[in-house]
Parts: structure tokens; C-alpha cells; sequence
């Protein structure tokens, strides 16, 4: 044992298991949202359990657990969590079986699970199809895939009256608005001029017009997803008549093959990416969330870098190393521990009543009182998280300068080239590799963050993307959504917690998964550069 | 008593005569040769980092196109005196200099002076090899990107030249473009050594460009400077003093801040005037 300890071998051991317990705690972390995560598209089978009282329930299984006992610990019992959906009939989508007063369990065949707009998914036996007044009987062979057909109708109806909603609608409102703000412009600067009122006010009739004749075509594309029904039975015999118009997917889990549930389990991790949230964001996908974070961080990584790098270059090259230098130095790396939301609070003073309030002054002064740039957007968002993260880059980006080697410097001087064309053109390259360094690190920080976010622009659902078809094309001052905040959101904020839960952890996947991209991007482009200016043989 | 303890005792016995016998008061007529055409002349030049004092009243003569060796053990200021002829001592702040340094007859110490033209005229290679991080065309076309040639072709030619003055052309020909980095010791010396002539100095300074390389590069960088005195003035500062003898052909020997003997090559090494340069060219101490 002292030989142990004084070889030194010990201490070996000591490092190498803290380096183990490091690995084991980041692995258990993965390993507990991935499981919780991956799971979540997988359409499980379908149960029917019947009650010893007589009790009949229709659902997935969602857990198993020892039922907590007041007095006797040795009594172990257990209770089983069906989600059995159906919220409009039951008022919840989750309950508890106690297992010792199950009285059977099977997978009946022709059980169908449907996810609906509204309500959550429907767990229940098809009972007949009403098409165009033709009535199809549930128990016909080809109901299943009939009831299908109408919902891939439905879904491309949707779909156009999505289109037309969102994009030209949304253009035509763009456009109105613009004519007013122009109007408004008009009268604010004393204009007496009434033929170019006039003119465009004439211009705006035009429009509206045309938002009627879309407002037509809208309400033909809604009446007909009323024109189909589908009735279904739930399995205590109630009925539910839906228009197909409400539905978005239908699916047997307990007639499906291997294959089959892969590919719904692909198509609804595709949906999930890709598609926008549904139900106060329990369902659907997080599209606009992934995209409010990517955006959010590449403005913030474009406004952060050329400052960081032009400060941590005075502070290393120009300026007399001394006392307020250090200190300088003492500040910026205390900024890097400041809490975040005080610089969200900062972010609120600062750029949104200050710098935004002056913008809607100056510029935007005809939408007045409504705020264009004096409320949150992801301009200041990004902005806050630049400040917050510039204090990582100016350390890393000096770190960085201080180990370009002094020869080379003197090489460059020696050959006549003034000190800016030697930072620019030998030290900064040789530094670039570290300058990406703290890139890479203030990139990991921005996307985790959410506390100033909440107060300088996110928003838990925002109607349109900060990117779209309308000049000029990129809306910094729109808010936004943030995976980080779609998280909390949906997790504690939502008003069906349970049935988010696997949201919450699928999404928090997500986000790691684009931490990880982000990163793994900025890693590649630094390798690259050292290959370049870096050869393994010196 | 043991050599060591010797060593340090005449050591100590030099230093109290240097700073007994101050230097004004030397008669330094029998140290120095007449030179008929020097390039660099400098004149009483004093330089302290700080509050400590580096050179002592150096005045020396350099002949243009042959290679002056600077001798003297280390510590001795010969380097720093190097530094002084294209003022890179002025990126040090506490270094202050006084005295002149006329190089072909203006004074480059004065205010009127463009520091980086006076350094595109006076080249230098340093002791350790320093090529940038970038490829060896670059490297080589640095200085004359930097003089304003942006010119494709007359880069090639400038590269080209100055890779066969330094005897690397024929190594590199073929990967110009790879990394300066990944090349040997020797060769990223004389890849300096390119880069230096690249911008046409008339004078190279060399910091000890062979200590860091073994003999046969340190070879072909000695052939390489006897061959560049034909075009340059160059000043080296060796600690090999079989180096000096081989490749200069005057020969100042510093000790402690101060120009103690300076003569043709020849002259130090077989018959110098003083007894510390016989002491150390003899390796007596140093």
C-alpha cells in the first residue's frame, strides 16, 4: 500500500478514474436522452386491456412502475401507464393500471391510432367512412386504405391552404401594410398632396381585392376538408364522428411488419425536423426552432469574430503591456463569468429601448407607437450573445497571438513590412487556428443559452421565420423560436406536460445533435487551416 | 584549485580592467584595419536596455561586397550590434540608443529615416530558421508582395532568382506550392536565406544561421555566403569561430560591450594584436 503511493502509481489511478467518471457521467447523460428521445417516433403496438371490474382500455404503453406504499415496504406492487389518448372523450391522455387487476391484455388487429390536429392522437376501431354521402362500413377490406386516401387528401388541402395562408396572403397583408406605412408617412411629413394619397390608397383597394378573392378560394379549400367523415368507435362504444380534414396520419401499429414501422418511424423523425408545431407545440415538428438557432448563431458567430479578433489585437500587439492592460485583460475574463440573463438585461436596455428605440425613431417612424425595432427580434438576441461571448474569443484569439513565435515576427519586420502588414498578413494566419478555437467554444455557449433570450426576442411560437420571400428578404427585427426555449417550453409551460415529456427529450437530442454540427463544422474548417499553414514537420 | 574556479577568476580579473580602463581613453588604431570602401560606419554608438548598458562606444568600419564576422562569447553584444544596423532594436521599448550608424553615408538613426525602407536595403537572417506559415513560393515572394509586386510573372522571376542565389532552386522546384514548414533545418535556412535576397538588400545580415544545423547543411550555407559576397556586403555573427575563419574576411571580436579587436580574418586568427583575442580565438575561455 505505501509502496503503491509512493511509486506514484496511485496517483495514476486517481486521474484515470476522474477522467472515467467524467466520461461515464457525459455518456449516462446521452445515453438517457437518446433512449428517451429515439423512441418517441416508434409506433408501439396497441394493447386492449380488460379490467377485472369490466373495465376496457385501448392504448400504448408509456411505463411500469412499483406503486408507492404508505406503511409495508416489503409489499411490492405495480401499476402500469397506458397513454390511451382519445382527450376529447377522456379529458386525459394518460392513466394508470394497477397489474394485479388486469384481467387480460391483447393486440387486437384492426385497432387504429390517429393523429389529429387537435386533441391528440385517437385510439379506437374504425367504424364507417362517409365519402361524398357514400357510406363505406369500418369492417370492409379496403376501409383502412380508403381512410388513408382521405387523409393524404386532406393533408395536400392543408397543405395549399397553408401555402396560401402564410405565403400569399402574408404577401398581400406585406404589401397593404407597406401602403399604409407609406400613407402614414406621407401625413407625418405634412404632405398635402392628396393625388399620391390617393393613388395609394387606390393601390390598396387593388390588393384587397385580391385578399378577398384568396379569402374565396380559402373557404371552398375548408369546406370541402369538411366534406368527408370518419367515424370511429372508441373501445367502451362511443362513437366520434371527425372530418377528414382534422386528421393528419392513421396507422394499424399491430398489423405493421418490422418495415413498415421503420419507415413511420423515419417519416415522423422527418416530420419533426421539418415540419412546424402543431397543438401549442406538443406535436408537429420544430422546424422553425432548428432554424431560429442556426440563424441566431451564425449572425451572432458574423458580429463576434472581427470584433474579438480586433480587440484581443490591440490588447496583444498594439497596446503598452502595463497596468491597465492587465487590468483590461482582469475584466474581459471576468465578463466571460457574468450570468447570462444580466446580459439579457442589458440586452433589454441597451439594444432594444436604446439602440431599437432610436431605429423606430429614425427610420420606422410611421408604424409608430406599434415597434419595429424597439421590441425583442433576433437581431438583438444575437447581438446580446455576441457580447456575451465575445470575452471567450478575445482569450482564445490572444492566447493565440501570443504563440505565434517572436522569429517570425522579427522575420517579417526585418523584411520591411510594417507592423499592420505583418499582423495581417503572417500573424493572424498563424493564429487563425486558435482564433477558430474560440469560435468553436463561443458557438457551444450561444446555443445552450436561453435566459437572455427570453427577454431579448424568443418567442414560443413566432408566425413567421426571420427568412422569407418579402424584399428584403432577411427580417432581423421578427422574433423568433429557439430549440432552448422550446424545451422549457413545452416541458413545464405546455398544457399537456405528459404527453410532451418525450418531446422535451427528443427535442434536447436535437439540440445537441446541432451543437454538435455547428462545432463539428468550425472543426473541420480549422483542420483545414492548419493543414494549411501548419505542417506536422517543423 | 579546479579549471572552473580558474576560469572564473580571470574572468573576473577581465571585467574589473573593462570597467577600469574605460573605453574613449583606447588607442584604437592598432585594432582596426583600413577599410577603403565601407558600407556601414558606425561611429561611437552606445545602447543600454533599460538601465543596463549593451554596447560601449563601438566604432567600426564594414567593406562592402566581403563578409565581416562579429567573434565573441555570449552576452558580448554582438548580436545586439547586428540588430542595430537595420534597427529591429527599436521594437524593444526600454532600448535607447546614441552614437551614428551611416549606412552608405546617411545616418539611419535619424528621424528622417523610413524605418522599413532602410530594412528593405539591409537584409537578415536569423539564428533560428523562421519561415511563415505559409507555402514556399509565398514565403519567398513575401517581401516583394509587400514592396507592391502583385505581378504574376515578375514574382516567378523574382521567386526563381532568388531561390537559385540561396541554392535551393533545384530542390524545391517541384512543390513550390507545399509548406515552407515541411522542409528540413538546412533548407528552411536557405529558404531565409531567399526570402532576404528576394527584396535586393544591399547588405545581409546573418544572426548565427548555422547553429541550429548540423554540418552538412552548415556546409552548404557556408559556400552559399562565400558565393553571396560577390554581390552583398554581409555581416556575420558566429559563435564557430573555425566558422569565421572560413568564411570572412574581417573579423571584430566583441567581449562584454565592447569592440575589442578588429582586423582582417587572417590577422585575428594567426596574429592578433591583443592578448584577450589570442586568449579566446585560442579557446583559452569564452
Amino acid at each position: 500500500m505505501k509502496g503503491l503511493f509512493k511509486s506514484g502509481d496511485a496517483y495514476i489511478w486517481m486521474t484515470g478514474l476522474s477522467l472515467m467518471f467524467s466520461l461515464l457521467m457525459i455518456a449516462g447523460l446521452l445515453f438517457l436522452i437518446a433512449t428517451k428521445a429515439l423512441g418517441f417516433f416508434w409506433p408501439a403496438d396497441v394493447v386492449e386491456i380488460k379490467l377485472t371490474n369490466g373495465q376496457v382500455y385501448l392504448g400504448q404503453y408509456a411505463g411500469n412502475e412499483a406503486i408507492p406504499q404508505m406503511g409495508d415496504k416489503n409489499i411490492k406492487e405495480y401499476r402500469t401507464r397506458l397513454k390511451i389518448g382519445n382527450r376529447d372523450l377522456y379529458g386525459l391522455d394518460f392513466t394508470w393500471v394497477d397489474d394485479d387487476k388486469i384481467k387480460s391484455a391483447e393486440f387486437p388487429k384492426n385497432a387504429i391510432v390517429l393523429e389529429r390536429r387537435e386533441w391528440g392522437n385517437f385510439y379506437g376501431f374504425l367504424k364507417e367512412l362517409n365519402i361524398n354521402g357514400n357510406i363505406i362500413p369500418g369492417e370492409s377490406k379496403e376501409a383502412f386504405s380508403q381512410l388513408r386516401g382521405l387523409i393524404n387528401n386532406a393533408n395536400k388541402i392543408n397543405g395549399k391552404i397553408h401555402h396560401i395562408e402564410k405565403s400569399e396572403i402574408g404577401d398581400i397583408n406585406y404589401k397593404i401594410e407597406n401602403l399604409r406605412l407609406k400613407i402614414r408617412g406621407l401625413e407625418l411629413s405634412g404632405n398635402t398632396d392628396q393625388a399620391k394619397v390617393r393613388d395609394l390608397n387606390n393601390k390598396i383597394k387593388k390588393e384587397e381585392a385580391k385578399y378577398k378573392e384568396k379569402e374565396e378560394t380559402l373557404s371552398t379549400l375548408y369546406s370541402r376538408l369538411n366534406e368527408n367523415k370518419v367515424v370511429m368507435s372508441s373501445v367502451d362504444g362511443t362513437d366520434k364522428t371527425m372530418p377528414a380534414g382534422t386528421l393528419v396520419r392513421a396507422f394499424e401499429p399491430n398489423s405493421m411488419g418490422f418495415f413498415a414501422k421503420l419507415g413511420h418511424y423515419f417519416s415522423k423523425m422527418w416530420e419533426f425536423v421539418s415540419a412546424n408545431p402543431r397543438e401549442a407545440n406538443t406535436e408537429g415538428g420544430v422546424f422553425p426552432a432548428i432554424f431560429g438557432t442556426v440563424f441566431m448563431v451564425i449572425i451572432m458567430s458574423i458580429v463576434v469574430m472581427p470584433f474579438g479578433i480586433l480587440a484581443a489585437l490591440y490588447l496583444r500587439e498594439y497596446s503598452k503591456q502595463g497596468f491597465f492592460v492587465r487590468l483590461v485583460r482582469i475584466c474581459v475574463n471576468n465578463l466571460a463569468g457574468v450570468p447570462s440573463i444580466v446580459f439579457g438585461v442589458f440586452g433589454v436596455g441597451f439594444f432594444l429601448y436604446g439602440m431599437g428605440g432610436i431605429i423606430d425613431n429614425v427610420f420606422y417612424s410611421e408604424a409608430l407607437p406599434t415597434p419595429t425595432f424597439g421590441t425583442g427580434g433576433i437581431l438583438w438576441a444575437s447581438l446580446t450573445l455576441a457580447l456575451l461571448t465575445v470575452p471567450v474569443v478575445i482569450v482564445a484569439t490572444e492566447e493565440g497571438l501570443a504563440a505565434v513565435p517572436k522569429n517570425i515576427k522579427d522575420g517579417s519586420l526585418a523584411l520591411g513590412a510594417t507592423k499592420f502588414e505583418t499582423v495581417w498578413t503572417v500573424i493572424i494566419p498563424s493564429a487563425l487556428p486558435a482564433i477558430l478555437t474560440g469560435l468553436i467554444l463561443a458557438i457551444a455557449r450561444a446555443t445552450g443559452e436561453v435566459a437572455p433570450l427570453m427577454i431579448t426576442g424568443v418567442v414560443k411560437l413566432a408566425p413567421d421565420l426571420p427568412i422569407d420571400g418579402n424584399f428584403p428578404f432577411v427580417h432581423l427585427e421578427r422574433k423568433f423560436m429557439h430549440l432552448g426555449f422550446h424545451i422549457y417550453d413545452v416541458g413545464f409551460q405546455s398544457p399537456n406536460v405528459e404527453a410532451a415529456k418525450p418531446m422535451v427529450y427528443t427535442t434536447a437530442l436535437l439540440l445537441i445533435l446541432i451543437v454538435v454540427v455547428l462545432n463539428l463544422t468550425a472543426i473541420i474548417i480549422r483542420n483545414k487551416l492548419k493543414k494549411k499553414y501548419v505542417s506536422s514537420a517543423v | 584549485m579546479a579549471t572552473y574556479e580558474v576560469r572564473q577568476e580571470i574572468m573576473s580579473e577581465i571585467e574589473e580592467k573593462v570597467k577600469t580602463e574605460t573605453a574613449p581613453k583606447q588607442d584604437n588604431s592598432a585594432i582596426k584595419p583600413n577599410i577603403a570602401d565601407p558600407v556601414v560606419e558606425v561611429e561611437d554608438l552606445n545602447l543600454s536596455y533599460g538601465n543596463k548598458q549593451a554596447l560601449y562606444n563601438i566604432s567600426l568600419e564594414i567593406p562592402k561586397n566581403h563578409a565581416t564576422a562579429f567573434i565573441g562569447p555570449s552576452g558580448c553584444g554582438k548580436s545586439t550590434l547586428l540588430r542595430c544596423f537595420n534597427r529591429l532594436n527599436d521594437l524593444i521599448d526600454s532600448c535607447t540608443v546614441s552614437g551614428e550608424i551611416r549606412i552608405n553615408g546617411d545616418n539611419i538613426y535619424d528621424h528622417a529615416v523610413d524605418i522599413t525602407n532602410l530594412r528593405k536595403r539591409v537584409g537578415m537572417v536569423f539564428q533560428k530558421s523562421n519561415p511563415f506559415p505559409k507555402s514556399i513560393y509565398e514565403n519567398v515572394a513575401y517581401g516583394a508582395r509587400i514592396a507592391g509586386i502583385n505581378d504574376k510573372s515578375q514574382l516567378d522571376e523574382i521567386v526563381e532568382k532568388s531561390l537559385n542565389g540561396a541554392a535551393l532552386w533545384e530542390e524545391v522546384k517541384d512543390r513550390l506550392d507545399e509548406s515552407a514548414l515541411g522542409m528540413s533545418g538546412g533548407q528552411q535556412q536557405r529558404l531565409c536565406i531567399a526570402r532576404a535576397i528576394a527584396v535586393e538588400p544591399h547588405i545581409l545580415l546573418m544572426d548565427e544561421p548555422c547553429s541550429a544545423l548540423d554540418p552538412v547543411a552548415t556546409g552548404k550555407i557556408e559556400d552559399l555566403i562565400t558565393q553571396l559576397k560577390e554581390n552583398y556586403t554581409i555581416v556575420i555573427v558566429t559563435h564557430n569561430m573555425q566558422q569565421a575563419s572560413r568564411v570572412s574576411d574581417y573579423t571584430a571580436f566583441m567581449y562584454l560591450g565592447e569592440l575589442v579587436e578588429y582586423a582582417k580574418t587572417e590577422k585575428i586568427f594567426l596574429n592578433p594584436a591583443k592578448k584577450q583575442t589570442e586568449d579566446y580565438v585560442s579557446g583559452k575561455f569564452g
